[in-house]
């Protein structure tokens, strides 16, 4: 005690004296693009994959498929996959916020099927605006959500049965609404339109550079204020490289659907991004702000990480879940009317098939765990792709449906199963 | 002797029939290592968490730094600067080590966080106790070894300019030379000023690093000792029996009461 009191007056130890010790390895402000390389290659081998795996399957699929089929790869079908794939994205969207924490939606689909039932109906029936009849079908979603994150945060029920329990009741709801073996026509202009109406070309190369310079000098910044404050921070070449593959994408998908990609080009003109791509890019971009730079997001992971360690720390565990299902079933509404938009009608099946099985596919193909804790809303994109380039290329082969059941349900269990292998070694790896 | 920073006077607890604590004076001196030991049952945890204010005291009164205070539930404890960090440490293996240090209190800048400000105190923190094992702030906890995460935690706790500590079994489930960093972390927060409590069963530990030792004995306690007044097995046998020469509990509790 005697020879230590005299240290008790310096809260800090001064600099200089940790410079050469082994705290001073922590100098990854100096990491070079090798070192960067080595680090996610060592992630890779400790079972860290994150959407690796699906954007390789995704390569391979389209090698495949084109390779197979000369009508793949036309610009005319990649804007049918771009339609095709945003509902299941958008709902794969919200299922990530609830496998986050570790739980599970297994009525998401039927809840978009019932939000667009009420928004069709408003407009049909009872002559509301689009925006109202949406907003409608929102609230709709968002208090079934809110019902089942209460049951389960404070009820403690299973999600797996409280959300069973609802997709069984929750289709009654469009049967009641429309009857049975009728539909509602979903024509409104808007609406409709996202699915088969086409952003202007000049307005969409404005809105594709806007982003692609945006993210650019984000990155930038980043960089910049954390290397000059000495944080931990990506080598530049690296930044650079980041800021060049998204401007390859971007500016790559807006080139290729700005050309006029009708049947025969000399009568028609059909050309521009489907309007549902920026509603999905506008959603990406909000729930990866959510995720990632919020104190809502950290919670998020926190409660799927370690419930018991938020709780501890303060977190409102109750609330983070329920706020969880909110999203969740406010997306699958959102999911629903795009759905319906592409569709053009409303049917009572509409969402109780394989909607939600597709989604939770997509999630867990991006590289969300289905153990909680581990997920980007960007997995959601990269899996609602795959899942949704399987029913496509295999319907330009011709083949029986049923293939299509087998090949997305044989993704769906690879997908798992690099989960919990990356899983295993992860813990075994401890990364 | 200074002042104590944390006392309890005469807090006794019941939980139903069964009476758990007796009469219990427990102080904490800044700047010194108080262990608290005692067997399985003994009544350790059950004091914890009456300091921690999970637990409310039947009878019994509540100091902190000279001052009576009121204690409702764990945020008032966190709010007077009393931090515990528990043997299953709670930290969230999926996010990093600055995350997990701010879990809960988070610092924004807006609407966002500021992960600047977060990442400087955290790197802060680590430096001022010496910790050179961790490789990067932002690596994943789950990469971390045993003593590395005992690590985190202990600073988690100190981050938040906390005047007592309270440590349940830091060295339980370590190595040897996990031990070591943890026991010289443990050293050099009192070093800093800060009040420590260290509950262990392992009296090697506890000898080596204690100033005071607190012997808790079927819910009374047995003796509050400098620890450079005891050995190894007078510890010993004031945990076992509840007395040891001179030194603790005059007549057997166990058949007086309970």
């Amino acid at each position: 005690m005697t020879d230590s009191e005299s240290t008790t007056t310096q809260d800090v130890v001064p600099a200089q004296s940790t410079a050469g010790t082994g705290f001073a390895s922590d100098n990854v402000q100096a990491v070079t693009v090798g070192d960067s390389v080595r680090a996610y290659l060592n992630r890779l081998r400790g079972g860290d994959m994150g959407s690796l795996p699906a954007i390789f399957g995704l390569v391979v699929l389209f090698i495949i498929f084109s390779t197979l089929d000369d009508h793949f790869l036309i610009k005319y079908n990649m804007a049918n996959l771009a339609v095709q794939s945003a509902s299941i994205i958008v709902l794969a969207m919200g299922i990530v916020f609830v496998l986050l924490i570790g739980e599970i939606d297994l009525s998401a689909g039927v809840t978009g099927g019932a939000a667009a039932t009420v928004t069709a109906l408003l407009m049909i029936k009872h002559d509301q605006s689009w925006w109202l009849a949406t907003l409608a079908g929102l609230a709709v979603g968002a208090a079934i959500g809110l019902v089942i994150g209460l049951l389960v945060s404070r009820l403690g029920i299973p999600s797996f049965v409280v959300t069973l329990a609802f997709f069984l009741a929750l289709q009654a709801i469009p049967l009641k609404l429309i009857g049975a073996g009728g539909s509602l026509r979903y024509n409104d202009k808007v609406l409709r339109g996202l699915s088969i109406k086409n952003v202007p070309v000049t307005a969409g190369w404005i809105v594709a550079i806007v982003i692609v310079v945006g993210f650019g000098a984000l990155a930038l910044w980043r960089y910049r204020s954390r290397s000059s404050q000495g944080l931990v921070h990506q080598p530049l070449p690296l930044v650079l490289i980041q800021i060049g593959v998204l401007a390859v994408i971007v500016l790559g998908i807006t080139g290729l659907l700005s050309q006029n990609r009708a049947p025969n080009p000399n009568f028609f003109n059909i050309s521009g991004i489907p309007w549902v791509v920026p509603v999905v890019t506008a959603l990406l971009l909000f729930w990866t702000f959510v995720l990632t730079r919020t104190r809502f997001g950290r919670h998020l992971y926190a409660v799927g990480g370690n419930a018991e360690a938020a709780r501890r720390a303060g977190i409102n565990v109750n609330r983070v879940k329920v706020a969880a299902f909110m999203i969740c079933s406010s997306m699958a509404a959102v999911a629903g009317l795009l759905s319906a938009s592409y569709t053009g009608k409303v049917s009572p099946g509409s969402g109780a098939g394989n909607d939600l099985l597709y989604a939770v596919g997509a999630a867990v193909i991006g590289g969300t765990s289905l153990f909680g804790g581990r997920g980007r809303a960007m997995d959601a994109v990269i899996g609602g792709l795959v899942i949704a380039t399987i029913p496509n290329g295999l319907g330009l082969l011709n083949q029986a449906s049923y293939i299509n059941y087998v090949v997305t349900g044989g993704v769906l269990l690879l997908a798992a199963s690099v989960d919990a292998i990356s899983r295993r070694r992860r813990s075994a790896a401890g990364v | 002797m200074s002042e104590p920073i944390l006392e309890l006077r005469g807090v006794n607890k019941s939980f139903g029939v069964v009476h758990v604590l007796h009469d219990v004076d427990f102080a904490v001196y800044p700047g010194q290592v108080t262990a608290l030991v005692g067997d399985n049952g003994a009544g350790k945890s059950t004091l914890v968490k009456i300091i921690a204010g999970i637990y409310g005291r039947d009878t019994g009164e509540y100091f902190f730094e000279g001052q009576p205070v009121t204690v409702h539930g764990p945020r008032d404890v966190a709010g007077l600067g009393i931090e515990i960090v528990y043997q299953d440490l709670a930290l969230c293996d999926n996010l990093d080590i600055v995350q997990n240090m701010f879990l809960g209190r988070e610092e924004t800048k807006g609407i966002g966080l500021d992960e600047v400000s977060m990442e400087s105190r955290a790197r802060e923190t680590l430096t001022s106790l010496s910790v050179r094992t961790v490789q990067s702030v932002r690596q994943s906890v789950a990469s971390l070894s045993g003593g590395q995460r005992q690590t985190v935690a202990i600073a988690k706790a100190v981050l938040w300019n906390s005047k007592v500590v309270l440590l349940d079994e830091p060295t339980a489930a370590l190595g040897v030379a996990q031990t070591r960093q943890v026991l010289d972390l443990v050293r050099r927060l009192a070093d800093h000023g800060l009040g420590v409590v260290l509950i262990s069963h392992n009296m090697t530990d506890v000898l080596e690093v204690a100033d005071r030792i607190t012997a808790l004995y079927l819910g009374r306690v047995a003796a509050d000792v400098p620890a450079k007044e005891v050995n190894h097995s007078q510890i010993v046998e004031l945990i076992t029996a509840g007395r040891s020469g001179n030194l603790g509990i005059a007549e057997n509790p166990a058949t007086a009461t309970v």
